[in-house]
């Protein structure tokens, strides 16, 4: 049977919605058992969050002041240690797990499997390569535990009707003095979060400027939406870093997206497969993001965007 | 202090590769081979740092068919010292690559090694979390910005948050993001000063690494194809499709 141990992400006392959609992923393992790790200073709130997640047995927890920062040489030996007798550790495919699992995987001597984005069985997966070009099925040797990231847009997070056990699992191993965190600069805002958010609505490198940008937080507020950027925006410094989406920015999953001035790059498109519907507008009819629009409208942005805010705040 | 620097052979990313018929993998015969773009950052990286005088030597490492040969080249070309191939005409999984990497490191005592943040073939974004792991040091992945101080490197990375600065020791793994840099370009000259620096060619085999290659491939598929949508003419007709689909 499957013994699958789940990395919880989580930053001030807030446990990450990635850590439920890892839940779901296990879960589609048949009769998996499924545990929740959390390394923290103050686990407290964390696990009681964990152990509300629907399917989770357990929550262990392990404080040390050194759990502060989620840095990945502080994380990683105490995950190799508490992954004793799981035939799985799971983390999200976020920045957070990219950075800790492939580390862990190596200590383990084990390979990874990255960014899984169906299960076929307890050993068998689906996930993405060359930018999502190709979908590959992947077999992992069943006599090694499993170390995986899973692509969160892939799965619904396990609701939260549960209650499960919160034990203290022992202490930290040893981390190391060799990395130090300085800081954080977030662009912290009251908009909803891009990889949560229902309703993203994104600009591109039409913008043009930073200034002009700002029409497009404008709409997001007015629609209650989360705001996206493409590289090309990002890189121009019309939009900050974490606002990215594509190959090497967020993979998102809204209901709506709608792209002003986008031109639909294969490495943006790969970040908005599975958006519900995704809306283009662009002034070039040619645009590939027309391919794979939902609803396109070909006109300029700059007279669509005040167009629709007017409707909308109407 | 030398600098490491992984290039992998990639196919280039404006192609749009597809899965053969058979499903059997993805159509390479033929297409446009580069350097990984996130490892052209990293040695574009390197180069800064040893013309800022924070580095004496760049070494180019590039593990995969005799063909690698080419992206060591431009690697030369570029700027790097010297150029090292370790030839295997198998794909060789992450784990294993680190392994490879792993006894570079012994042998040649590098600061640091630069490593793309993934590979745009595999995407699996492992080898230099899995290096440092082995190699029992510090890594900054996901690096926009790196300042060298003595033994100490101040790496800015690009996480979901925003932009997190991690202070690590020396000697430590470096994955590059997107916005570190902007590679040069290649010059005609560079490439002819470029052919008489030297380049070793070692066999995967002669090194005695452990193979990490733990996964089976077993099959590709093209992904899921979204189906046509509707253009509309202008706004009120885009409000109207939006609340059709209960989306207003
Ligand atoms: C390794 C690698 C990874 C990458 N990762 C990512 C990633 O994660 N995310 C990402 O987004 N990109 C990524 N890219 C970059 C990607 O290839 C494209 O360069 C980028 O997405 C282009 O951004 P854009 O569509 O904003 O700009 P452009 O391609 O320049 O498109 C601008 C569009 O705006 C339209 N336009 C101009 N003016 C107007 C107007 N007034 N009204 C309406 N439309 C207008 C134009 O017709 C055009 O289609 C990556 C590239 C590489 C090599
Ligand atoms: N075969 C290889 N040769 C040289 N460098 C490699 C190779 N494989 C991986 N790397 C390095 O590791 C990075 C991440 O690769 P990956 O873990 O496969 O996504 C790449 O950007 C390279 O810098």
């Amino acid at each position: 049977m499957s013994k699958i141990l789940i990395i919880a992400e989580h930053a001030a006392g807030k446990l990450n919605p990635s850590t439920a959609k890892c839940v779901s992923c296990a879960r589609a393992i048949d009769g998996a058992s499924i545990d929740i790790l959390v390394l923290a200073d103050d686990p407290t709130a964390v696990a009681q969050a964990a152990a509300a997640i629907d399917g989770v047995s357990r929550v262990l927890t392990v404080a040390d002041a050194g759990f502060a920062q989620p840095t990945a040489a502080a994380f990683a030996p105490t995950v190799v240690a508490q992954a004793a007798g799981y035939s799985h550790v799971f983390g999200p495919s976020t920045t957070f797990g990219k950075d800790l699992m492939p580390r862990v995987a190596a200590l383990l001597g084990v390979s990874q499997v990255s960014d899984i984005m169906a299960v076929d069985g307890a050993h068998r997966y689906k996930r993405p390569i060359y930018a999502g070009n190709a979908i590959a099925s992947v077999e992992a040797p069943s006599d090694q535990t499993v170390v995986a990231t899973v692509r969160t847009a892939s799965f619904q997070a396990a609701g939260n009707g549960g209650s499960a056990a919160i034990e203290s699992a022992g202490g930290a191993a040893e981390i190391p003095g060799h990395t130090r965190f300085v800081g954080l600069e977030s662009g912290s805002s009251d908009r909803p979060d891009l990889q949560t958010a229902a309703r993203v609505v994104s600009g591109g490198r039409a913008l043009g400027s930073a200034e002009n940008f700002q029409i497009i937080y404008d709409l997001a507020d007015t629609m209650k939406a989360g705001v996206g950027a493409s590289r090309a925006a990002v890189d121009a410094g019309y939009a900050p870093n974490d606002m990215q989406v594509g190959q090497t920015g967020k993979i998102i999953a809204p209901d709506l997206y709608m792209a002003f001035g986008i031109s639909g790059a294969i490495q943006h498109l790969t970040g908005i497969k599975d958006a519900g519907t995704i809306v283009a507008i662009n002034k070039d009819p040619e645009a590939p993001i027309f391919e794979v629009a939902d609803i396109g409208l070909v006109a300029d942005l700059f007279n669509v965007v005040p167009e629709l805010q007017a409707a909308l705040k109407g | 202090m030398k600098i490491l620097v992984g290039l992998k052979r990639v196919v280039d990313y404006t192609v749009r590769v597809q899965v053969k018929p058979d499903g059997s993998g993805v159509a390479t015969d033929g297409v446009k081979m580069s350097i990984n773009p996130f490892d052209e950052i990293a040695l574009e990286e390197a180069l800064r740092l040893r013309e800022a005088g924070k580095a004496e030597e760049v070494i180019v490492v590039s593990i995969g068919p005799q063909q690698a040969m080419q992206q060591l080249d431009s690697g030369l070309a570029m700027g790097a010292n010297r150029g090292i191939l370790v030839k295997t005409d198998q794909p060789i999984q992450p784990l294993t690559a680190a392994r490879v990497l792993l006894k570079l490191v012994e042998k040649e005592q590098p600061g640091l090694v630069l490593l793309g943040k993934q590979a745009i073939d595999d995407d699996c974004n492992q080898t230099p979390q899995m290096l440092a792991a082995l190699w029992g040091r510090p890594q900054a992945t996901f690096a926009s910005k790196i300042a060298l101080d003595g033994e100490v490197a101040t790496v800015t990375r690009e996480v979901d948050a925003g932009l997190e600065t991690l202070s690590v020791d020396l000697p430590a793994v470096v994955s590059t993001d997107l916005r570190l840099n902007t590679p040069r370009f290649i010059k005609l000259p560079d490439i002819m000063k470029a052919k008489s620096k030297p380049r070793e060619v070692l066999e995967l085999a002669s090194l005695g690494v452990e193979s990490g290659d733990h996964l089976r491939y077993t099959g590709y598929e093209p992904p899921a194809k979204r189906s046509k949508g509707v253009m509309v003419a202008d706004v009120p007709a885009l409000i109207e499709a939006l609340k059709a689909k209960g989306l207003l």
